[in-house]
């Protein structure tokens, strides 16, 4: 694939933001509240026990309603002029490194803003009913709220380091509940794990912060942004591809991609709120918000979209061959944000649509896990789709909100999923073939891998252990899937001119800058195409799953099926390449010190005890010996002066 | 007068002395070798007066006798200290200053 020209985008016709008055003078609010919530949850102990899940809903609850006033608000100002920012306070002031806590409103961040709250306080409902008979729900919500409070920080700051530190609250609160149910070996290690690869991440957007502050001084996202003409071309890409790292560790991106399947093993809402809708897309966030720096640095641009491509279909293959259906979903959340990240480093012809998908899969990825969680509740905890089968007569109501997600998911107009991810294979088309050929593969196995699921879990004969009862859960569980279900379908409208806001292109254009493209093919080809592809991809799945009942036992499979089913040797790769190189020049280290260097300073000791138990020796005790060493020693000083003298 | 044999005398009993200082078991006589390389160095000081013919050599041979005869009480004591505790006169009995 060669490299994409040279982006040339519009400047961003946002105006510099105006200072916060009136009703955006609440925006701190919406960072307090989750934060104070997951403090009081976190240190009131035990006798909270009884409120403690109600006071973390409310808190997110409060956020989202204060964000729907401020999206009033700003739909109310003009379309230029809707960045909006509340300085806070000084953070360091050391001479000429000054950094202050600000919050940017823009309309970037207010989408972000209301997906999370919106669907944060959805899952916050959801976990009511679902950790119902956990001891310590209350610290659940605690790390919940806690994860809400850091995840609104990333979104809102408007330096890149204040970014970096709701960045890192992020991590720790997808650490603690990836290992929440710490008693388990197999979480606990999750939970490193996942930690120890954004670390990574972690390192690359460190290293793009410090690379900021020597090319321009500050790591204001506006002053970075804006000063992208005056900066030397080779800071620049180095701060892309720095940023990327970051990104890829956040976003499970190849080749930072390890951690997320094993994060299933956190409870499922954690699943569905991290893992899907929210923290995996603040490395799509970072890559649209940099925009600027991107546009000029086409090389970093075009890893961009490698990278994206590459996961998009690595995700896909993945998914294809995984019977545990939260492993499923998770390489499924992969794959969708591969396409985020194509579109994103498309330039801005592909951001307004990347954000659209990642609006859209927040809703529809969402449904997705919480309806799986659904039926993990109804069978035991079971995650294993080979032992579920024909459960769509006995949880109705699950199984009408899944499918509106999988229709999402697939892409059958009118559902949103249609919508977003139609454009962005149109996108990809103009502007390189190989990336729209993948992008449209990636959709045709994505038809496969999802009804796969679909036919294995609802469809089917019944498979179930002994001892399983199925049954339709509690309204708290099945409000939300309702709720998440109409907007998977509806989410679609967003893209209408009607919609406060002007549509999301008109929406978004300011904040991210938005092209169109010249199209190859006729507009309507393009969704046929897709459809077309989906459908193939529909049909071989019913093939091999529909037709025939789906063995207990996974069958041995194709070498490619095998691979997949070992995460393409991700895991394999990884212990190759960096953990057993790393242990052995760990324990080569260890060696070195043990005794090469502790070896010395204790040969050392060695050798001066050595040699004072020999010089011991002189001291005899007889006079007449001491007598005779005083006089060669007389001898030897008159020697020395005679010498001096000659 | 051929100064060169008085250096010589006083060499030779100065090492007469030392040796003695060494060998000879017995404290008194270790003490009395120690007063002969004394008197040896006083010869060698009136000799080197007498070849300048300045009086410094002599005035500080009498700084060496009295010295000398300080050194003889001090010491005289100490050994009398000795024979009295241990009965012996070796200096070989006394080796105690060891590790």
């Amino acid at each position: 694939m060669t490299t994409l020209p040279a982006l040339a985008g519009p400047v961003l016709s946002e105006a510099a933001p105006s200072a916060a008055e009136g009703v955006f003078n609440l925006l701190w609010l919406l960072i307090a509240f989750p934060l104070a919530g997951a403090a009081i949850l976190l240190l009131v102990g035990r006798r909270g026990d009884g409120w403690g899940h109600i006071l973390g809903t409310l808190t997110v609850l409060s956020s989202f309603i204060v964000a729907t006033f401020l999206f009033v608000a700003e739909v109310g100002l003009s379309e230029e002029s809707r960045a909006v920012q509340q300085t806070l306070y000084e953070f360091v002031a050391v001479g000429g490194y000054q950094v202050s806590v600000g919050l940017l409103l823009d309309p970037l961040s207010m989408a972000f803003v209301l997906l999370i709250t919106g669907v944060g306080t959805l899952i916050h409902v959801y976990s009511m009913g679902y950790m119902e008979h956990d001891e310590r729900r209350r610290r659940f919500f605690g790390y919940l709220n806690l994860f809400v409070a850091a995840m609104l920080l990333l979104v809102l700051a408007d330096d890149y380091l204040i970014l970096y530190v709701g960045w890192e609250g992020v991590g720790l609160a997808s650490y603690l509940l990836i290992g929440f149910w710490q008693q388990k070996p197999s979480a606990a290690t999750a939970a490193k794990k996942a930690f120890v690869v954004n670390r990574v991440g972690d390192l690359g957007m460190s290293l793009a912060i410090m690379v900021m502050f020597a090319a321009v001084g500050t790591s204001e996202i506006l002053a970075v942004t804006g000063a992208t003409e005056r900066m030397d071309s080779s800071w620049l890409t180095a701060i892309g591809l720095l940023l990327l790292l970051a990104a890829c560790g956040k976003s499970a991106q190849v080749p930072l991609q390890s951690w997320l399947l094993d994060a299933m093993e956190g409870p499922t809402p954690v699943s569905a709120l991290i893992h899907a809708a929210t923290m995996v897309t603040a490395g799509v966030y970072l890559v649209v918000r940099s925009g600027p720096i991107y546009q000029a640095a086409p090389a970093a641009a075009t890893a961009v979209v490698v990278v994206g491509t590459v996961t998009l279909l690595f995700g896909a293959v993945i998914g294809t061959a995984k019977d545990d259906i939260k492993k499923a979903l998770a390489a499924s959340t992969m794959s969708q944000i591969g396409y985020m990240m194509l579109a994103a480093g498309l330039g801005p012809v592909g951001y307004v649509f990347a954000i659209f998908h990642l609006l859209a899969h927040g809703f529809f990825k969402a449904n997705l896990f919480l309806g799986s969680g659904s039926v993990m509740h109804a069978m035991g905890d079971e995650v294993n789709m080979r032992v579920y089968g024909a459960l769509r007569k006995i949880m109705p109501w699950t199984f009408v909100t899944f499918t509106v997600g999988y229709l999402a998911i697939i892409g059958v107009p009118p559902f949103s999923g249609f919508w977003s991810k139609d454009k962005i294979i149109e996108v990809a088309f103009d502007t390189s073939i190989a990336a729209g050929l993948a992008a449209l593969l990636g959709a045709g196995i994505t038809g496969f891998y999802m009804t796969r699921v679909m036919l294995m879990t609802w469809f089917g004969d019944k498979r179930w252990p002994a001892g399983a009862h199925p049954h339709e859960s509690s309204p708290t569980i099945v409000g939300p899937l309702v709720a998440l279900a109409l907007l998977s379908l509806l989410g679609g409208a967003m893209e209408l001119g009607f919609m406060p806001g002007g549509g999301i292109e008109r929406w978004l254009e300011p904040a991210t800058g938005y092209s169109e493209t010249e199209h190859l093919l006729p507009t309507i080809a393009y969704p046929l195409i897709t459809l077309a592809v989906v459908a193939v991809g529909v049909a071989w799945a019913w093939m091999v799953y529909g037709r025939e009942p789906v063995p207990v036992t996974p069958p041995v499979g194709s070498p490619l099926t095998r691979a997949a089913r070992a995460d393409l040797y991700g895991d394999a790769f990884n212990e190759a390449v960096f953990m057993r190189p790393g242990q052995y020049l760990t324990r080569t280290l260890v060696y070195v010190d043990s005794r090469g260097i502790d070896g010395l300073v204790n040969g050392v000791a060695a050798g001066i005890g050595g040699l004072s138990t020999r010089g011991r020796r002189i001291q005899t005790g007889f006079v007449r010996s001491y007598a005779l060493s005083m006089l060669g020693g007389a001898v030897i000083v008159i020697a020395a002066l005679l010498l001096v003298r000659l | 007068m051929n100064a060169s044999n008085y250096v010589v005398l006083s060499a030779v009993l100065f090492s007469i002395g030392a040796v003695g200082v060494l060998i000879r078991r017995n404290a008194l006589v270790v003490f009395m070798c120690v007063e002969l390389m004394l008197n040896a160095s006083n010869l060698a000081f009136v000799t080197f007066a007498r070849t300048t013919g300045t009086l410094d050599g002599q005035v500080t041979a009498f700084f060496v006798m009295v010295v000398a005869a300080a050194e003889v009480v001090v010491g005289l004591a100490i050994i009398m200290m000795i024979y009295r505790s241990r009965r012996s006169a070796s200096v070989d009995d006394a080796s105690l200053l060891k590790l």
